[in-house]
């Protein structure tokens, strides 16, 4: 059995020797074996280091798609085909990382809105928050300009949308639009462009995620219980304890993720992104990735707002929607942070959940459709403002109104004690 | 806590199913007819003999007007064919070449040739089809909604169009088609082929080969990828169990 004690030598001479000049096994040992973690966190606690994982198989399957892709607009749909038919497992490749990208987008949503339950991005824990959500904002331009390159319908008419959001903007959107694009309409241009950028950006990604950990690293994990570790009996080593509990949750995901590439590859696909790009024909329903919904809801929803157009409008409350996530940590007034413990607030929860799915549905069907008996935009704006209601009005005055359940004194007494109070609160 | 989180999780995954559909979608479309493929339970493969089919109704009637672009001779022998065979195949067909002396000239196809297009370019192609472009069928499966049955049903779909539907002079009644108005004429009917094996060669017969052709014209690893697949599921499975008994050991002393 390997010690779990802290401040354990290295025993081996050589790696004493590469120690001493440079301490990455020191290093390795106090932020991957040592690093106390809080004895509580739930299965919900996965999701970050299986993000991770999933950032790693993205890029190790990327690089290979890129040593076969041509980033060129007559020849990028056939090179994928390419991919597809001729390289060896190329097929396989392409719908790991294909669906890949959905199943990283359900792997950071979860992980988004645990930290929203449990209120883990409150002191002293607002930058580490911050940071996720410029991973989140560089996630989600990745996986838009990946979905272009393989040139198809949805990828040219998707780039075509969201490129053409920015002419929304007075003055100078019109020009910042031909300075996107590299010309006077999506092209070859935008399409190398943009596979330079989606070849970049995703170690931008992991360089923020570095930071992420520091961040993280610097104070801990929060937990499902939300209060401070008191001392030694809260926390336990990362390594068993939860190397193993993730390689474990590991496995698990790989079983949906596995079951989606091998058996329905294409289940989170448009069919039209297997009609090569024509410039010429607009596809029927332009619809983006599933991830994109609710804030293609959000952008197609927005009504006129007093003198800006509904354009612009729906443009700055789409991009409005993830910014009011960098101020969260200041909107959010109660002192308490795990949702288990605030009564009210739990519900309201409960309703962003709701909301967040509610957009879903109205960005993926026609505007003109209807959800019992009323019109989707209208449900569309009405969700809108429920979601920016919930961030700028119902966080800042919960703290003032709601009363929270007693906190347990520390994480230990919680655990042992488990089954009394604090689990009815739970319940 | 882990059947709360699977509770979660299977809530999560049910929303979309519980939500009723978006009613007064776009004009309504016909639901298409199923045609029971043999790939469509989850380890099912594509029938081979049932593509060989197909691949004569392409051949005959098909390539007329469709190209299977992405598709080259060599491919066809996932479809049980020997070399030989592929080989007497593509040599059916001629491709643009340049000859020794640097003149242009024609050869016969290889099997490492694409499927030999049916029109030069789409100019040409809409110029013999009233405007219409005969699309591209290697990836058709994949490019519609409902796959393998859309092309099952588009062959089964034409009617005479109901006495208050006027439709254009060149574009046929097809109730499967979005819009139901479909430049394509008829391409089968009963009896449009005759197959060597002595297969009943009525419509839906033909309809349901060439929809199996096609579908591994667009999924040619289908075979290779679900086998795949099953190994792969078995095995996380299995690793899932045992990391799942190594971490109750391993937080015995913790819970």
């Amino acid at each position: 059995m390997a010690s779990t004690t802290s401040g354990d030598r290295p025993q081996n001479r050589f790696v004493q020797w590469v120690d001493y000049r440079l301490p990455v096994f020191t290093f390795l040992n106090h932020e991957l074996r040592d690093y106390p973690t809080p004895r509580n966190l739930s299965y919900l606690w996965n999701f970050g280091s299986l993000a991770g994982i999933v950032l790693v198989m993205m890029i190790a399957s990327g690089i290979f798609l890129a040593m076969n892709y041509t980033p060129n607009d007559t020849l990028a749909f056939e090179s994928v085909e390419r991919i597809m038919r001729d390289v060896n497992y190329g097929w396989l490749i392409r719908y790991v990382h294909m669906n890949g990208a959905s199943m990283f987008f359900i792997v950071v949503y979860i992980h988004i809105f645990r930290g929203l339950y449990y209120g883990s991005y409150k002191a002293p824990r607002e930058i580490l928050w911050m940071l996720g959500v410029v991973i989140l904002l560089l996630m989600m331009a990745t996986a838009f300009m990946g979905y272009v390159l393989p040139w198809g319908q949805m990828s040219f008419w998707g780039a075509t949308v969201i490129t053409n959001l920015f002419s929304a903007l007075p003055i100078i959107g019109p020009k910042i639009v031909t300075w996107l694009w590299g010309g006077f309409s999506v092209g070859n241009p935008t399409l190398n462009r943009f596979f330079s950028l989606h070849y970049l950006l995703p170690f931008v990604i992991v360089g923020v995620v570095v930071l992420h950990l520091v961040a993280l690293h610097q104070h801990g994990s929060n937990n499902p219980l939300g209060i401070d570790k008191k001392g030694k009996q809260d926390s336990i080593p990362f390594h068993p304890y939860y190397t193993i509990k993730d390689s474990f949750g590991l496995a698990v995901f790989l079983l949906p993720y596995a079951f989606l590439v091998f058996f329905y590859p294409n289940f989170f696909g448009e069919p039209d992104n297997y009609i090569p790009a024509n410039p010429l024909a607009t596809p029927a329903e332009i619809v983006p990735e599933w991830y994109f919904l609710p804030f293609y809801a959000i952008l197609r929803s927005t009504p006129d707002l007093l003198f800006i157009p509904s354009k612009l409008a729906g443009v700055l409350l789409m991009f409005g929607s993830i910014a009011v996530l960098f101020v969260l940590p200041w909107l959010d007034t109660s002192p308490v942070r795990s949702g288990r413990f605030r009564p009210v607030f739990k519900w309201f929860y409960v309703s962003l959940i709701i909301d967040a799915f509610l957009l879903g549905y109205v960005g993926k069907h026609k505007p003109d459709a209807t959800l019992f008996g009323i019109a989707l935009p209208t449900i569309g704006w009405l969700g809108t403002l429920w979601y920016f209601g919930y961030f700028l009005v119902i966080l800042p005055l919960l703290g003032f109104f709601e009363k929270p359940l007693k906190l347990p004194t520390s994480i230990s007494e919680a655990v042992l004690k488990k089954g009394a109070g604090v689990a009815s609160g739970a319940a | 806590m882990i059947r709360r989180f699977v509770l979660c999780a299977a809530l999560l995954f049910a929303a979309p199913v519980l939500v009723p559909p978006a009613f007064a979608q776009e004009a309504e479309e016909t639901k298409l007819l199923d045609a029971h493929f043999s790939f469509d339970s989850l380890f099912g493969t594509i029938d081979i003999k049932s593509a060989q089919r197909g691949l004569q109704i392409y051949k005959e009637v098909c390539s007329a007007c469709h190209g299977l672009y992405e598709l080259s001779y060599r491919n066809l022998e996932q479809l049980g064919y020997t070399e030989d065979q592929v080989k007497a195949f593509a040599a059916d067909y001629t491709v643009p070449d340049i000859k020794d002396d640097g003149s242009a000239g024609e050869r016969p196809a290889k099997g490492s040739d694409k499927f030999v297009r049916p029109f030069p370019n789409e100019k040409a192609a809409r110029a013999a089809n009233n405007g219409g472009y005969p699309p591209d069928l290697a990836l058709i499966v994949k490019a519609r909604k409902g796959g393998a049955n859309y092309v099952y049903s588009i062959m089964q779909g034409y009617q005479d169009p109901p006495p208050d539907v006027k439709i254009s002079s060149t574009a046929y009644y097809n109730i499967y088609f979005p819009g139901h108005q479909i430049a394509m004429p008829p391409p089968l009917q009963d009896g449009s082929v005759t197959f060597a094996d002595g297969t009943k060669n009525d419509l839906a017969q033909e309809a349901h080969d060439v929809a199996t052709f096609l579908e591994w014209a667009s999924n040619p690893e289908l075979a290779e990828r679900k086998q795949m697949g099953i190994n792969v599921l078995i095995f996380l499975v299995i690793l899932s169990g045992v990391l799942y008994v190594a971490k109750r050991r391993i937080w015995k002393d913790v819970h």
